[in-house]
């Protein structure tokens, strides 16, 4: 069996659950004033989803790796500490955006899950078996939707083709280079791969251009990632660390 | 007189009258929340629960009501462990339970027998209308007023309906 040392699975656990944390609280923006409320509903639950996956994440750097409990993780630690990646922390936006970020995050997700099932880390690999049930109701929301809107009008379809030129780079920084990677083949270059292999056909079905080219099947960007996990914090993490963290913090004792 | 003797069946006797927050015509036992029961002796046990769904809100409401039940019934110390694996599945609500949702008008998943290769079939198999089971239903929203339901329409009565979601 191959073991994997704690300090690569802490940084691995961290990206997945502060992703997790920060998407999930970035499409709860959307309760109360999404456009129609079955999307409402959906960004609602979608972000219940993803806060529950964060808590799970957290769990086990709790309970297997020796960190904090679970709302001291995600409520009291400073921006620094977060290694989430600028597509789950960039700031609500308009609806174009708000789903195609959620078409590209949830896909990476699916790949990232569906591949961890089989991880060596026990722990991981329970949760992920978890998880891949529910994101495959994401990934259903997902492509209804992108499929639906770029093949409807020309202002629907350049509306999404926007939001993809706009978030492409940062979809691709979700597979930042760790700073201790993982085993083939958990290694990020392998899931970029297989999420680009997987995303392309799916956008151009959609009638829309990823920044990519394709050769024998295999997919290529032709855009370099845009990356933030390490070093200063996005104004946006910090932002949204700001709001979701202010009210724990006047009393961490507190409660509920 | 004695004491009557407290086994693992008792146990899931006093679960089994505990109904889940959300649909309260059925037990956490009926839906296939409790994974398993260990007497430690008289006034200790362990119980093994398992979430529908990882973010479920009622996750703690379920641990409380189950604690209470068995604390009633006189057991000293309860243990309740939330696990995560092997992870919970549609399948495993019970027969009698899909009746009673149903009857309460909420369509039961279909069984799907371990496969679950996506979401897009898990949600194809029609469900029958629970109000006048016809079977020309459609997909509204595959979200709905909790995470583990989503909403149908029944072209027959017209009537929007829920379904408890295949996982």
């Amino acid at each position: 069996m191959t073991t994997i040392s704690p300090e690569a699975l802490t940084d691995l656990l961290f990206r997945l659950a502060d992703d997790e944390l920060l998407v999930g609280h970035r499409n709860s923006e959307w309760t109360g004033v999404a456009p129609i409320i079955e999307e409402d509903i959906a960004f609602s639950s979608m972000a219940q989803d993803e806060m529950g996956h964060a808590q799970a994440y957290y769990t086990i750097l709790h309970e297997q790796l020796g960190q904090d409990d679970p709302d001291k993780l995600a409520f009291l630690r400073n921006p620094d500490d977060f290694r989430s990646a600028l597509l789950a922390e960039m700031k609500r936006a308009d609806w174009a955006h708000a789903l195609m970020r959620q078409f590209l995050y949830d896909t990476a997700e699916h790949i990232r899950v569906e591949a961890y099932r089989e991880h060596p880390f026990e722990p991981l690999a329970q949760v992920a078996r978890k998880i891949s049930g529910e994101e495959k109701y994401h990934l259903m929301h997902a492509r209804m939707w992108v499929t639906k809107l770029g093949n409807a009008t020309d202002e629907s379809r350049q509306k999404l083709q926007d939001a993809l030129d706009t978030l492409w780079p940062y979809a691709l920084g979700l597979f930042e280079q760790p700073q201790h990677e993982q085993p083939a083949p958990f290694d990020e270059n392998t899931l970029r791969q297989q999420w680009l292999d997987f995303v392309c056909p799916l956008l151009q079905s959609a009638s829309l251009r990823p920044a990519a080219e394709e050769n024998d099947g295999q997919w290529t960007s032709t855009v370099a990632a845009k990356t933030g996990r390490y070093g200063k914090p996005s104004d946006d993490r910090l932002d949204l660390l700001n709001a979701m963290q202010q009210v724990y913090r006047i009393d961490p004792e507190a409660e509920w | 007189m004695d004491k009557p003797k407290i086994t693992e069946q008792t146990i899931w006797d006093i679960l089994n009258t505990v109904p889940d927050p959300e649909i309260p015509v059925v037990s956490m036992v009926e839906l296939g929340i409790v994974q398993d029961v260990q007497l430690h002796d008289d006034e200790s046990v362990t119980v093994k629960m398992t979430p529908t769904f990882a973010g479920c809100p009622a996750l703690q409401m379920m641990q409380d009501d189950m604690r209470d039940a068995l604390m009633d019934a006189g057991i000293k110390r309860v243990e309740i462990k939330v696990v995560l694996d092997p992870p919970w599945t549609s399948d495993r609500i019970t027969d009698e339970a899909r009746q009673k949702m149903a009857d309460f008008g909420i369509a039961p998943p279909h069984k799907l027998h371990g496969k679950t290769d996506g979401a897009m079939i898990m949600l194809m198999e029609k469900p029958k209308c629970p109000f006048c089971e016809s079977g020309n239903t459609h997909l509204e929203n595959p979200f709905g007023p909790t995470l583990c339901r989503a909403i149908y329409y029944c072209d027959n009565c017209q009537q929007p309906f829920e379904l408890f979601k295949p996982l």
